[in-house]
């Protein structure tokens, strides 16, 4: 029987998913719904579009967070990806209580078994070794593992007279590690020197957010140093600045314009120019 | 004397002792024997309390006002020390201090963090939280000894590189990230010894050495307990807990291949004893720096890279 009632009945929404879970953190990876909206202008995008403008608003050009796997899908020509220490995980130095279980769990969520993936590869034809943080696991943070992979990569780079490439996007030192953790920043930044003695090419490319340990270790000392548009880039976080001063920060403090600005950045490169750009680089070093 | 939390039944009796020895003077009695038997027990009890330091009770120890700063060291070890100030490129860091001295007649280059021994000094040194241009002064210098092939001693004693504005502006990641860099290939032997707080990449600046040492209650870790409290526990007055988990002090370090060596500290703390303290620095670094002084620079550069490289618990 035809219900008159129905036609005034609402129908269905559809579901916009928001960017963002529980704990406030950005989700990098490719949202399951349909539209997306974006966090800084609020525009609602279609998600195959966001995919297709590799994960960037073509409204505002915000870059949202992607995943070390898509991160070496947009970069690496296709097929030519070799993986290093892929099964390399971490122990408990410091036995910080519950540490393995998270590490667990994390390692089951995201199919990851640690911050950063390492390996070789091709861009655009040319060789390169490659490292790739990924802000999923663990804000990225570097404990025994992360250090020892980036460590790795850079002295592979430096016996096989290979470029570099290190994409950042890290929380800092792993806290759950305690001083091991403190003391992977030596130890790949000891690597970089000794790349940097043999005369070895080192890029490195900011994302968001790259802080902390990592900042004040191998991120700040590449031969080149590039950041995505808007990347929050810092050492100290910003509530214990401000906490420090007790004054509020300004706007655009620590994001990526801000560093090129006081010059600790070469340049700002859009996530859809960075391939050509990173090729442009490597071409001039072979 | 100052008194920590846990010194609270020694000072009692030190008290006690105390009026005693007044006893004794005002009524011209002979208590000799029960005062010597009093001293006999609080040297005991300062004994066992001071072998069995909670991780906090180092926190504390390592903060106080009273511990020895670098200067306090500085002028007790060395000889002819002269200051020599500035970054070249923006300013003078007072938080850190460097220059030339001699050590037992070889000249060395000196660079240390420096903390005050008063609310107005401290405000003077930013409580020995230095700025990047503390960073660069310390990496000049590091350059300048490696040039005329001294040694480079380093004392550190920070809670941390300073978290403002200006650092940011001016760096601060990239300062201490070079330093890193720098030192692990500096052509000259550096050994650094954390005197009191070793607080993170702030401490670790002025740490990639052939040898790290650490007084017997100092501390070095990753991030102050307050700060590690307030980000795992989400409350930082957690910080006592935070202690005893994070593994930080001298005697952890050790233990797990991080340091080389522990200085034994006077009984009760750097702060009762300064002289015999800086002596027993001093006789550590006579003997370390004629050896390494000795050692092919090549040598000592590939085993400072391994002393960090080894460093990592992993499962492969």
């Amino acid at each position: 029987m035809f219900e008159f009632k129905r036609i005034f009945k609402r129908s269905r929404y559809i579901e916009v998913k928001n960017l963002e879970n529980e704990d406030g953190e950005k989700r990098p990876n490719i949202p399951s719904g349909m539209w997306v909206k974006c966090k800084t202008c609020g525009k609602i995008l279609y998600s195959k579009d966001l995919e297709n403008s590799i994960m960037t608003c073509e409204n505002c050009r915000t870059h949202f967070r992607i995943g070390s796997r898509e991160r070496i899908n947009y970069t690496i020509d296709s097929g030519t990806f070799i993986e290093y220490d892929k099964n390399m995980i971490s122990e408990n130095p410091i036995d910080f209580e519950g540490y393995e279980d998270k590490l667990q769990e994390l390692r089951d969520k995201t199919l990851l078994n640690e911050a950063v993936i390492t390996g070789e590869g091709k861009i655009n034809g040319q060789d390169t070794i490659i490292a790739v943080m990924d802000s999923n696991f663990m804000m990225g943070s570097m404990g025994s593992v992360v250090g020892e992979k980036i460590t790795r990569a850079i002295e592979k780079a430096t016996e096989a007279k290979k470029p570099i490439i290190i994409f950042t996007a890290s929380g800092g030192a792993r806290m759950q590690e305690g001083i091991y953790s403190l003391m992977q920043m030596a130890k790949t930044s000891a690597a970089i020197a000794r790349h940097n003695g043999k005369g070895g090419l080192y890029i490195t490319v900011l994302t968001d957010p790259t802080t902390g340990g990592v900042t004040a270790s191998f991120a700040m000392l590449g031969d080149i140093i590039i950041a995505e548009p808007n990347a929050l880039i810092g050492f100290a976080g910003q509530r214990v600045i401000e906490q420090t001063i007790k004054q509020q920060l300004p706007d655009g403090f620590q994001k990526a314009e801000f560093l090129l600005q006081k010059g600790f950045i070469d340049k700002v490169v859009d996530r859809k120019a960075m391939k050509d750009t990173l090729t442009e680089i490597l071409k001039m070093h072979s | 004397m100052v008194t920590l939390p846990f010194e609270k039944n020694m000072y009692e009796l030190k008290s006690k002792i105390d009026e005693l020895k007044n006893l004794a003077i005002d009524q011209n009695m002979d208590l000799d024997k029960e005062i010597r038997q009093l001293e006999i027990k609080l040297y005991n009890m300062q004994k066992e309390a001071y072998k069995n330091l909670t991780a906090w009770d180092k926190v504390s120890i390592a903060r106080l006002v009273e511990r020895p700063t670098a200067l306090d060291y500085i002028n007790l070890i060395f000889e002819d020390f002269m200051e020599l100030h500035g970054d070249r490129y923006y300013g003078d860091d007072s938080a850190i201090v460097g220059g030339i001295a001699y050590l037992n007649g070889i000249p060395v280059t000196v660079i240390a963090q420096q903390k005050g021994n008063n609310t107005k000094e401290n405000i003077k040194r930013n409580f020995g939280m230095p700025n990047p241009e503390g960073y660069r002064k310390a990496l000049r210098l590091m350059k300048q000894a490696e040039k005329f092939k001294r040694p480079v001693i380093c004392l550190v004693d920070t809670p941390g590189a300073y978290c403002g504005l200006g650092a940011e502006e001016r760096g601060q990641g990239e300062a201490i990230a070079r330093n890193l860099m720098e030192m692990s290939t500096l052509k000259t032997p550096v050994i650094s010894i954390v005197i009191g707080e070793g607080g993170s990449g702030g401490a670790l600046a002025l740490a990639v050495a052939d040898e790290v040492w650490m007084l017997e209650h100092a501390i070095y870790s990753i991030l102050s307990p307050e700060g590690f409290a307030s980000i795992l526990f989400k409350d930082s007055s957690r910080a006592k807990e935070a202690a005893n988990v994070m593994k930080i002090t001298a005697q952890d370090l050790i233990n797990f291949g991080i340091i080389d060596r522990i200085i034994k500290e006077p009984l009760g703390g750097a702060h009762t004893n300064v002289d015999e303290m800086a002596a027993s620095i001093k006789r550590n670094l006579e003997e370390s720096i004629n050896r390494l002084l000795w050692e092919p620079i090549e040598a000592l550069l590939i085993k400072r890279y391994y002393k960090f490289r080894k460093i990592g618990k992993i499962v492969e």
